[in-house]
């Protein structure tokens, strides 16, 4: 049981009952403040004040990033002996269909994350984009999956529904929109 | 001693997001494409569960395990931030199929690419923190 995919309705109760255990610690749950924190940590305070930042005070969450890596690395190479990822089959049609061969036989596609994929500057080009406009928008919207999704949603907080709206907007473009551009070619 | 306690939070919700495939690339490829209920389920179940416990925590007026006022600010007053945000962050999150957290997850369990999505990530906060003055918010 442990070692298969957990199910949505085992993960999602889990997920709350993080955030209110960080609630509950006096912190919160957000993943994304912490890239702010890296910039600071490397001197980013140099540029603009928005980055002087007293980062002890954002010790808690770099641990807690310190964990989920730790997490990653149990989550994979102890607790996962298939890493294939059951997606329906009109899923893995449609990535075919855009040259994702690894669709359904990988945790993630092969095409975008192994070594060999890196030998294609298009490829960095991708990852390297895709985390400026995560990385941008998280701080722009002032949160993200975690910060607004989760915990602003479980607060019935207003701004957390315009942005994640917004989230649902930008994914559905690129989704449906940019990928045959970018990959169908 | 409260070092621990945060690490070990981060270790669960590693293996949290690792084990539901939310961290998974072709998940997220997934709900956009509204395949599966999978997702919206993690999301729905996570929300449910969620708002009970806030509102239990806001109504009991607990005190924090370190004996501090629990205070859950709410969110400043603004649209087009929220709404350009979340669309640019929208495009990244299709796009890297991960958002932050997965990206240090993902980072634990090898796939070492990621680490260009997460500086590229990184370059996109400070990029942020440098134009915030000439962004409508």
């Amino acid at each position: 049981m442990l070692y298969q995919p957990w199910p949505w309705y085992v993960s999602g109760p889990l997920i709350a009952i993080i955030m209110a255990v960080l609630i509950l610690l006096g912190k919160k749950f957000g993943m994304s403040s912490n890239l702010e924190t890296f910039c600071s940590v490397g001197g980013a305070g140099k540029f603009t004040d928005y980055f002087k930042i007293d980062v002890k005070s954002k010790r808690w969450n770099l641990l807690v990033v310190l964990g989920s890596v730790f997490g990653g690395f149990l989550g994979a190479h102890v607790l996962s002996p298939n890493p294939a990822v059951d997606i329906t089959d009109e899923t893995v049609a449609k990535l075919q269909g855009l040259g994702f061969e690894s669709a359904g036989k990988a945790y993630l596609p092969t095409e975008l994350f192994s070594l060999e994929a890196l030998s294609q500057p298009m490829v960095w080009v991708i990852l390297l984009v895709a985390g400026i406009l995560v990385g941008f928008g998280t701080r722009y919207a002032g949160g993200c999956t975690s910060g607004h999704a989760i915990s602003g949603l479980s607060n019935l907080q207003r701004p957390s529904l315009i942005a994640v709206i917004g989230f649902f907007i930008g994914g559905l473009i690129m989704n449906h929109l940019l990928f045959p551009l970018i990959f169908g070619s | 001693m409260k070092s621990i306690v945060y690490i070990i939070i981060g270790t669960f919700l590693g293996i949290v997001l690792y084990k539901s495939e939310a961290a998974s690339w072709f998940r997220i490829y997934e709900m956009f494409q509204f395949d599966s209920f999978h997702m919206y389920g993690i999301i729905g179940s996570a929300l449910a569960v969620g708002v009970v416990l806030v509102q239990l925590i806001k109504r009991s007026k607990t005190k924090s395990f370190f004996g501090e006022t629990i205070n859950i600010p709410n969110k400043e007053k603004a649209f087009t931030r929220y709404l350009l945000g979340g669309i640019l962050f929208g495009l990244g999150w299709a796009l890297a199929g991960a958002c932050p957290g997965p990206m240090y997850i993902l980072t634990g369990a090898g796939y070492w690419p990621i680490l260009i999505v997460l500086f590229g990530a990184t370059v996109g906060a400070f990029l942020y923190g440098v134009l915030r003055g000439k962004l409508p918010h």
